[in-house]
């Protein structure tokens, strides 16, 4: 344990750099550049809220910062994810070559992801305040459900990394998962407005419990139970950990 | 006396021959069921057994294919042995491949500091070697250029500044020095040789005798894997040249 800590510590410059290198290129010759993580949850925003609430007549009140509370939390989810995925398979060129822990690919990314979700986090509250929404004291507790979403997606990121190295069909089916999944996360609609074997089912998916307790401290002003929820993330973190580290030795010769 | 600082004990590789690499589950399972997802083994290391003491200077001598930079990964943690055990005691300067950690869409200013987070450098401390490894590489008006925009020698120059910094206690150099032009080859092997006056050991591969038996006291000659013999780089050196050179 010791021994994993000091290495943590002489490689937690190489994060720094690593997330830093994400950020640079993902925004390099982008005349706004970061500013675009403010703008592009807004104007997602902006073009769902006007097509859910004319198409389909959804009764939630404050249905924008609803829809872009849910927005911040999936989207963070998909991308880390995502990015997580291809982490081990991106840096191959690196991990053949220099001994480097190789979840530190995998946090990274994950972490850059997180850079986004602060400013994501920023535009959600803009927008209460342009739409006179009460700002409560509780919205500092949102801290928690990022920190689960984080180490959730932290859990869920190790384990498809180390699968999408065995198996490169891993990177087409989450695609197709992930679509299913934002239609299993009440990002657009509210939970009770389904039947209730379908409220069963979203239920039982970890990131409603995540967007759940977020929109409650942020929007509701009420502070929900933690424990399930924590439960869950604790789990697929401690899988995640299991299903890397029985595979981390393999990747180089599966890369 | 003190330990050695590189110790490879019983050594084994096995590799399974890429031509049976299954990377989806179709053909996963199919071979599942079918029972013949084929163990075509290689083994890339038979035995490797030696010991490095501080401040020496080993060469591994081989023909192409013979395991030497396989065992040089081992070394390097990069590869995890099938067999046996590596122990290492001290810090790393694998010169591998020059440029392993490079980001062609970064300037070569931001690689120089991400290659310096790979090796195990902090920001500050990078920044303090900064001039220096801009000054040896001579790439000054250049710095703040995507390298994708570089020629190889110019990529090779900047690798091999950044990877020499500091005083590491084994430096790993494999076959890098073909690289650039004679005066830089010889920057380089100047470079080598302060290092190993600051008692920094020094693991060499090369096909060049010459470099061989100028750099390096010890050598060690591996054919197919095993140790074919291992003493003097003169006289291994010399023996080795005349088992490959019929006249």
């Amino acid at each position: 344990m010791k021994q994993y800590l000091s290495n943590y510590e002489r490689f937690r410059p190489l994060l720094y750099e690593l997330v830093a290198r994400d950020v640079k290129i993902k925004y390099r010759k982008s005349a706004l550049g970061v500013l675009w993580t403010l703008l592009n949850p807004l104007m997602m925003m902006a073009i769902l809220s006007i097509v859910f609430s004319n198409l389909f007549r959804f009764d939630i009140e404050n249905y924008s910062l609803y829809l872009l509370a849910g927005q911040i939390i999936f989207n963070f989810y998909n991308e880390s994810t995502s990015g997580a995925m291809t982490a081990i398979l991106g840096n191959a060129a690196l991990i053949k070559k220099v001994y480097i822990p190789k979840y530190l690919f995998v946090v990274s990314r994950i972490t850059s992801s997180g850079i986004n979700i602060l400013s994501s986090f920023c535009a959600l509250i803009l927008v209460m305040i342009f739409t006179r929404s009460e700002l409560h004291w509780t919205i500092f507790l949102a801290i928690i459900p990022l920190t689960y979403l984080f180490v959730f997606s932290l859990g869920i990121g190790l384990i498809l990394a180390a699968l999408t190295v065995r198996f490169r069909d891993v990177i087409h089916l989450y695609s197709v998962f992930v679509t299913a999944l934002m239609y299993l996360t009440p990002v657009i609609y509210s939970i009770s407005m389904l039947p209730n074997w379908v409220q069963f089912i979203v239920k039982l998916n970890p990131l409603t419990g995540i967007l759940t307790i977020f929109r409650n401290v942020v929007i509701y002003n009420t502070i929900p139970s933690l424990l399930v929820s924590g439960a869950t993330v604790i789990a697929a973190l401690g899988i995640g950990i299991w299903v890397f580290y029985k595979q981390q030795d393999s990747f180089i010769l599966n890369l | 006396m003190s330990e050695p600082i590189i110790e490879v004990d019983h050594v084994s590789m096995k590799f399974n021959l890429s031509s049976e690499k299954v990377d989806n589950f179709k053909e996963y399972f199919v071979k599942r069921i079918k029972n013949s997802i084929k163990q075509d083994e290689f083994w890339a290391l038979n035995d490797i057994n030696f010991k490095m003491n501080r401040g020496e200077s080993v060469a591994l001598i081989g023909l192409n294919g013979c395991g030497k930079s396989t065992l040089l990964k081992t070394i390097a943690g990069v590869l995890k042995p099938t067999k046996g055990k590596v122990t290492v005691r001290g810090t790393l300067a694998p010169l591998i491949e020059l440029g392993a950690g490079f980001d062609m869409d970064l300037t070569a200013r931001e690689n120089v500091f991400l290659n310096g987070a790979i090796l195990g450098y902090s920001r500050s401390t990078m920044k303090e070697f900064y001039d220096g490894i801009v000054d040896f590489s001579e790439l000054g008006e250049f710095m703040d250029v995507p390298i994708k925009n570089f020629s190889s020698g110019m990529l090779a120059r900047l690798a091999f500044a950044i990877a020499t910094i500091g005083t590491p206690d084994i430096l790993i150099v494999d076959e890098v020095l073909s690289v650039g032009d004679f005066r830089f080859q010889e920057k380089c092997e100047k470079r080598i040789q302060s290092m190993m006056k600051k008692d920094t050991s020094l693991l060499f591969v090369s096909h060049s005798m010459e470099q061989v038996q100028n750099i390096c006291q010890r050598a060690i000659w591996i054919e197919k894997g095993s140790v074919v013999e291992d003493g003097l780089s003169a006289e291994v050196g010399e023996r080795y040249k005349n088992a490959y050179n019929p006249c």
